[in-house]
């Protein structure tokens, strides 16, 4: 893949090469090894559709997931997600989930909304038919200055009807 | 009709300026990661007006000039243009409008950006349409009032012959612009765009991740910087050890910004820049700078102490700026009811913090910024860098929230600055930390509101009086009042009918940059009187919306005549959009029959109400709270009703009636800025909370029916939340919660 940021070409970032599986693909990236995987996603491989909110595992606009764990990029270094696979909203396939929060007309400016799918889409791989206790447990992370919340939680409770 | 000023009728096959420096915009989420204005076969498309070109393949390319955060413009505006075009929905294509006088005002806040645009909109929908029936006439030598434009065709019902808007479009594009009163509208009955819950046309762009905001612009060649600014206002640099920041991985260099002069206005901040290869690596360097400040004004300010004036000073006389009857002298302390309610100060905290990237060059300057306020942007660059405003370039991304703070574009600012020093494109990346330790404040506010009642238990009189430092401190130094228009926002411009009435602003100096938040002064104001007037109710044993019934009087538009000021009423004239008494009793009932249908409070429980105006509409709230004896607090409900006119996209006015609700109990239940030593104590969102789903209450929206003139959306649901919420408190606890926000008190 075709590497578009001035950051790739600097060579004084070159202290160690990292072999990364994003969205089914490998990539070997040669940087410091505790660069948090959101800035190299975002500044290296120009995948941007994980965002920064708040760099701190506060908000959960960066969510990502990890061997199908949802994780924050913003404290998960390069390092630790070496030979594991990772997925960005760019390779998130949940198209039903998605159908979801169309349906619903979810996205207000649509900012944090990939962190919220990522949450989300983790939640129903372990409970495709999440309860309420369930969603707010699992989506209590991902902040939403918009306030979309109402909407997130109707999306995921068509999303559960349709499973039964 | 209003007249065209902003139209220019510009030769057919004029493409390269509809996409090119002056006219023109980029298509957004059509350009997969990175940023790339839209390709497009010059000979493909035809210009009919300022927004609105036709390509060959019968796609219509609407122009939405104003930034779009969330409240669903880039469709609303679009609706507006098709459905007097009679274009196919399917077949549209958005583009961003560049910063460009031309459009007029592009400032996306205020509410305003359909109320200001509904009607141009149309008609520049009417104009084009227009333009095609006169091409299809010309075509097939029938008179124009013979053919008709209808689902993306002109057709020429007595001979059945028709063609589609991709076939007249380059003859179209030939004819002169028709005059505005040769316009015909279409009737109300016929509409198919407005009025119709559309889908937002970024939808699929969102749910993918390719939609680009400010954060995600990457430009080849780029920089990215991180700026430590001062946290002091009016702090400069005094010593400045960057020898650690310099030896981080990835940092290229590192640049003391220029100390801003006078009043803060939309200059960049100063401080010291680091500028990186990457984002993590300015981050890391930035972490490294040892930087001390020197002491300003502003270094003793501490906002505990500073509410503590406040409060003192709005238990005294103030500047009078509204008076009704005589003045009350007597108040006769068992006849008398009063009540002080204090709001701090508050930040915007949008998810995407500030950011933009600035392009440099010898030709002048590229700007890529999630901008509110792109001409705004053009001027203070232009400015900035001492050059021409036509020489910068202002690309408006997507923005990941805005609330205000957007619209001022000190951080576009900052990127000039860093781009022409380092003479490559540079990214300023404002952290979290910035965005809630370095932003323009909504203002720590006191209020005293007093009312004298009759034998029957009767108002008659009202003092009131707000403390606040001014918005206007940030533009001129010197500032001790609040001004005119921040009056209007909320205080003097609530129409109650007594027969006394006094209304007073007192002196408040700012020491910090104050500046506008979602719904501005509506926030301190809407809680101020929305909380007495149900203290009034209670004095009075009558419900809440029977006591807002009394105060506003029989049905009437006011006028605020002979009353000691001149009622702003946002920019709109009162004719068009009156102060109107049936539309506050409108929303009331609606609210009032809706919480009839929904639970009633049970133990621990209670409803609470409130009614407020604002940017010429007028939104009830009803909020059902249960506070447990562990004093924890569960929002329940909240059923607002709004009446905003006319609406466009009856989905996006709930959904941002949804979200102001949501703004408003974030506010309300744990939004609290503090200052100590002149420093923001709060640094993320551990310590700015911002409301999370388990948090929020099952939502009732009612959209009142109106055929008036489109009103305000975006904010006008923020103010009464916090009073309906504070008032739903006293009616479960018997608790009044007079200062904000309510985690001082409960827990939330």
């Amino acid at each position: 893949m075709a590497i578009p940021s001035s950051a790739a070409k600097d060579k004084s970032l070159t202290t160690t090469s990292l072999n990364l599986t994003i969205n089914g693909r490998s990539f070997t990236l040669n940087t410091d090894p505790n660069m948090p995987i959101l800035w190299a996603l975002r500044d290296i491989l120009g995948l941007t559709g994980t965002k920064y909110g708040c760099g701190a595992g506060l908000c959960g606009a960066c969510t990502v997931h990890v061997d199908g764990q949802p994780v924050r990029a913003c404290l998960t270094s390069v390092s630790q997600a070496q030979g594991k696979q990772l997925t960005t909203i760019e390779g998130l396939d949940n198209q039903k989930l998605k159908n979801a929060w169309a349906e619903h007309n979810v996205p207000q400016c649509g900012y944090c909304q990939a962190g919220q799918l990522m949450s989300a889409a983790a939640l129903v791989t372990q409970h495709p038919k999440p309860s309420a206790e369930q969603i707010d447990a699992a989506m209590s992370g991902n902040l939403c200055r918009c306030g979309t919340y109402p909407r997130i939680k109707a999306a995921l409770q068509s999303y559960a009807k349709q499973e039964g | 009709m209003s007249t065209f000023t902003a139209v220019e009728n510009i030769s057919r096959r004029d493409v390269l300026k509809l996409f090119g420096a002056v006219g023109g915009g980029l298509a957004l989420g059509a350009s997969g990661l990175s940023w790339s204005p839209m390709a497009l076969a010059q000979d493909q498309l035809a210009r009919l007006n300022l927004f609105i070109a036709v390509g060959e393949d019968d796609k219509v390319y609407l122009t939405c000039h104003r930034s779009e955060m969330g409240q669903g413009i880039r469709t609303g505006i679009l609706q507006i243009l098709a459905e007097e075009l009679e274009a196919d929905w399917d077949k549209i294509v958005p583009i961003q409008g560049l910063a460009d006088k031309r459009y007029a005002s592009q400032n996306t806040d205020g509410s305003r950006s359909i109320r200001e645009n509904y009607d141009r909109m149309r008609e520049m929908g009417a104009m084009a349409r227009t333009m095609l029936e006169q091409a299809a006439a010309a075509r097939w030598k029938v008179p124009v009032s013979e053919v008709q434009a209808k689902d993306h065709k002109v057709l020429h019902a007595k001979s059945g012959r028709f063609a589609r808007f991709g076939e007249l479009a380059l003859d179209a594009a030939a004819l002169p612009l028709p005059a505005a009163d040769s316009l015909r509208l279409k009737a109300v009955k016929d509409f198919k765009q407005i009025g119709a819950s559309r889908q937002i046309v970024d939808m699929q762009a969102m749910l993918t991740g390719k939609a680009v905001y400010g954060y995600d612009i990457q430009v080849d060649n780029m920089l990215y910087a991180c700026i430590s600014r001062p946290p002091v206002l009016g702090s400069d640099v005094a010593s400045l050890d960057d020898s650690a920041a310099r030896k981080v991985a990835g940092v290229v260099d590192v640049y003391r910004l220029p100390t801003p002069k006078g009043a803060p206005a939309f200059q960049a901040l100063g401080g010291v820049a680091v500028v990186a290869t990457n984002t993590w690596s300015a981050l890391q360097g930035r972490k490294a700078l040892k930087v001390t400040w020197t002491q300003s004004a502003n270094s003793s300010h501490d906002s505990k102490a500073y509410l503590k004036e406040l409060v003192d000073k709005v238990q005294a006389p103030g500047k009078v700026v509204r008076q009704v009857g005589d003045e009350v002298k007597a108040w006769p302390k068992n006849d008398t009811l009063k009540a002080i309610y204090t709001v701090p100060y508050l930040i915007h905290s949008s998810i995407e913090p500030p950011v933009a990237t600035a392009n440099v060059t010898d030709k002048g300057c590229e700007i890529w910024a999630s901008a509110q306020t792109p001409q705004s942007t053009q001027q203070n660059v232009a400015a900035a860098l001492d050059i021409a405003e036509d020489a910068v370039k202002v690309n408006v991304t997507l923005l990941g929230g805005g609330f205000g703070r957007k619209s001022k574009p000190d951080f576009s600012v900052e990127a000039a600055l860093l781009s022409k020093q380092f003479k490559r494109p540079v990214k300023v990346s404002w952290s979290r930390e910035d965005e809630i330790q370095n932003g323009y404040y909504h203002a720590i506010s006191a209020q005293c509101y007093q009312a004298l009642f009759d034998a029957n238990n009767k108002p008659t009189a009202l003092l009131a009086r707000t403390g606040f430092p001014s918005i206007s401190s940030t533009f001129a130094e010197g500032v001790e009042y609040p001004s005119d228009g921040e009056l209007d926002l909320g205080f003097v411009d609530v129409p109650f009918a007594l027969p006394h009435l006094r209304y007073e602003a007192v002196k408040a100096t700012a020491h910090s940059r104050i500046g506008w938040m979602r719904s501005v002064c509506n926030i301190q104001h809407g809680f101020g009187v929305g909380s007495f007037v149900d203290e009034m109710a209670h004095k009075a044993k009558l419900s809440c919306p029977d006591m807002w019934r009394s105060l506003l009087g029989q049905p009437r538009r006011e006028t605020f005549e002979n009353q000691g000021f001149k009622y702003g009423n946002y920019g709109e004239e009162l004719t068009r959009h009156p102060v109107d008494i049936g539309r506050y009793l409108k929303v009331i009932e609606a609210v009032e029959q809706a919480q009839a249908k929904a639970p009633k409070a049970g133990k621990n429980q209670g409803w609470g109400f409130a009614v407020h105006r604002s940017f010429v509409s007028v939104v009830a709230v009803a909020i059902r709270v249960e506070v447990g004896d562990d004093k924890q607090l569960k929002v329940l409900n909240a059923i607002a009703a709004i009446d905003a006119g006319t609406v466009v996209n009856p989905d996006r006015v709930k959904a941002q009636t949804e979200g102001a609700i949501v703004f408003g109990l974030s506010l309300a239940l744990m939004g609290e800025i503090s200052y100590q030593e002149g420093k923001v104590m709060q640094s993320n969102f551990h310590d700015y909370p911002l409301l999370r789903l388990p948090q929020v209450p099952d939502m009732e929206i009612i959209i009142i029916d109106s055929d008036a003139p489109p009103a305000g959306v975006g904010e006008p649901g923020v103010p009464p939340v916090a009073p309906s919420l504070t008032n739903a408190i006293f009616a479960a606890t018997g608790v009044r919660i007079r200062d904000l926000p309510v985690n001082k008190q409960l827990k939330v």
